[in-house]
């Protein structure tokens, strides 16, 4: 065990949690593109926090300006206090970018000690090897290595340096189930020493399985936010598919559809629970046909939750 | 330094001294092991002046009529200098385009890694390839081509050539941010075998025509070239090395400028 990250706040329950992260008002676009609007994001001390969003919904450029690579247009940021910028926030942060490309003839151990040079105090190397599992590896090229090797020593890179703030953009983007459990046990280890995580991905089983705390990305604008059981709940409905002789208004009327639209002849129905409203439709409808009860999917729950963002008091957009 | 002029992100990280010069001393240390380990790089950089100036400086040397030993000596300055910009261009201008358009860059970036350690360790890969390339240069002239240069001015050429590496270092990192890390070596190739013919790396620059030869006093390996040639005694009518060496610095000062407009074009905006 090591005695530096010993050393951490525990994630015991604080009364009045500390906030090591925070942006107001936060805008960025990429020329016409708008990648975040008016972003309101706190991050606590010692949490899991997992951005879920589909690609493109945001996540990578709130992480960069929260990294101080990118500037935003307006609105404001402050990661420990103070703008990411400044010098004495760095140290205190790690991060596991997505990458296409890592200098392939350097070895692992080699990529681990640069890095850990760069920061103040470190992990001893040893650890850092332990904790990424990147022990029996670590004289081998970078790029003789198998895809969830490479991410595992993306992740020793992120926490080699020992941060307070850990920043895990996709890192289990492209990898098999095996590889991908791996890497959850090994930020599982993390956050058991304490650390403050901020995960982005587009698996909600991920964030499900990882996250103290969900923030539902869509569009640049938080449209949703709970423990994983409430997203689960939320975003695990059911979809109905029926044709009926009702319109798509009296449809939407119907309690408990959280989104309707036609396709083709037929409507596909967002909702939580689908007894109460196939019940009510039948009431309404009796020459309803073609009924269909399915699992929604991600896409269609994120839909779900997007479409409702306004009304929902959770939201924060 | 080179780097400085970059709004870095300094150290005033709570780094000790030891370890901050330990971080840029890693920083060189596996920036040249990895180029070493790279064969297209560690071997084209090296073996292409090598090949040049064995076939043009010392087995056609023998026969030409510019003298006994006086076109290996000649060649000895134009493909050191040939020699010496490729790696710059390519460890340093393809390297950077590469590390930046793949994402490599960012990650380095989101660390407190001091940026100028990271162009330093480039410009010393690139120093110490040059001193390489020199010394085989110089040793091969030497033994087959009949170059008899007394101690302190083959010393005197070497350093000139590889302190040449900075301005050409400079010119690769200008490249570097606004070349896509595909297209990076076919610029740089486009640039840098045009720019040497012009400047008479390949052919004396008298034998060549007038108009290029006026052109080439625009292009920074002819003031190189023309300072290491004047150390060799090469020169019949030389203007004032100094001359070179502002023109040189100039250079220096431009492409630095071109990379800091180009890094600061690129913080607003998306790569990989």
């Amino acid at each position: 065990m090591s005695t530096a990250l010993a050393e951490m706040p525990h994630r015991a329950p604080a009364p009045r949690p500390v906030t090591v992260a925070t942006t107001r008002n936060l805008a960025k676009s990429y020329g016409a593109i708008v990648a975040l609007r008016n972003l309101n994001l706190d991050v606590r001390a010692g949490e899991l926090l997992a951005l879920l969003g589909p690609n493109g919904a945001g996540k990578t450029t709130l992480v960069r300006i929260l990294l101080g690579l990118a500037r935003p247009d307006s609105g404001s940021v402050a990661v420990f206090g103070d703008d990411p910028h400044q010098g004495h926030v760095q140290p205190r942060l790690g991060a596991m970018l997505q990458v296409g490309r890592v200098p392939e003839t350097l070895r692992v151990r080699e990529h681990i000690d640069l890095f850990s040079s760069y920061y103040p105090r470190p992990l001893p190397q040893q650890e850092t090897f332990q904790i990424a599992g990147i022990e029996d590896i670590k004289n081998r090229p970078f790029g003789e290595l198998s895809g969830g090797q490479k991410q595992r020593v993306l992740f020793g890179i992120a926490i080699c340096g020992n941060p307070d703030l850990l920043f895990l953009d996709e890192p289990t983007v492209g990898l098999d189930v095996e590889a991908r459990r791996l890497m959850w046990s090994q930020i599982r280890t993390l956050i058991a020493r304490g650390k403050t995580v901020l995960l982005t991905t587009h698996y909600l089983n991920e964030a499900d399985a990882l996250a103290d705390r969900i923030l539902v990305l869509d569009k640049g604008a938080i449209v949703a936010e709970g423990t994983p059981s409430e997203i689960k709940a939320r975003a695990m409905g059911k979809q109905i598919r029926c044709t009926s002789r009702l319109s798509l208004e009296e449809v939407r009327q119907i309690p408990g559809v959280l989104g309707a639209k036609a396709d083709r002849n037929a409507f596909e129905l967002q909702v939580n629970a689908a007894e109460p409203v196939v019940r009510e439709l039948l009431q309404r409808d009796p020459w309803l046909a073609d009924l269909e009860v399915t699992n929604a999917g991600l896409e269609e729950a994120f839909l779900a939750l997007t479409q409702n963002g306004n009304a929902d008091t959770k939201g924060r957009n | 330094m080179a780097a400085t002029t970059f709004p870095t992100i300094t150290a005033v990280s709570g780094r000790s001294l030891s370890r901050t010069i330990a971080l840029y001393f890693k920083e060189a240390k596996y920036e040249l092991l990895k180029n070493i380990r790279i064969p297209v790089y560690a071997i084209s950089t090296v073996a292409f002046p090598v090949m040049f100036y064995v076939l043009f400086g010392i087995v056609l040397g023998s026969s030409s009529a510019a003298g006994r030993n006086d076109n290996a000596t000649y060649m000895l300055a134009t493909m050191g200098c040939f020699g010496v910009i490729a790696v710059a261009l390519f460890g340093f201008g393809v390297s950077l385009a590469m590390e930046r358009g793949q994402g490599w860059l960012q990650v380095k970036r989101a660390s407190p890694m001091p940026v100028s350690a990271y162009f330093l360790g480039k410009l010393f890969s690139a120093v110490v390839f040059s001193t390489v390339i020199m010394l085989l240069l110089l040793a091969l002239g030497t033994a087959f081509g009949g170059v008899r240069l007394p101690l302190a001015t083959a010393a005197k050429l070497v350093g000139i050539l590889v302190a040449g590496s900075i301005p050409f270092s400079a010119m690769g990192m200008a490249i570097g941010y606004f070349a896509k890390p595909n297209s990076a070596p076919g610029l740089v190739n486009l640039i840098y075998l045009p720019m040497s013919f012009c400047s008479g790396l390949w052919i004396p620059l008298f034998l060549l025509p007038h108009g290029l030869q006026t052109l080439a006093k625009a292009l920074p390996p002819y003031h190189l070239s023309q300072l290491a040639l004047s150390t060799v005694g090469m020169v019949n009518n030389p203007t004032p090395a100094w001359g070179h060496v502002e023109a040189l610095i100039a250079f220096t000062f431009l492409f630095l400028g071109l990379a800091a407009w180009g890094y600061r074009r690129d913080e607003g905006k998306t790569y990989g």
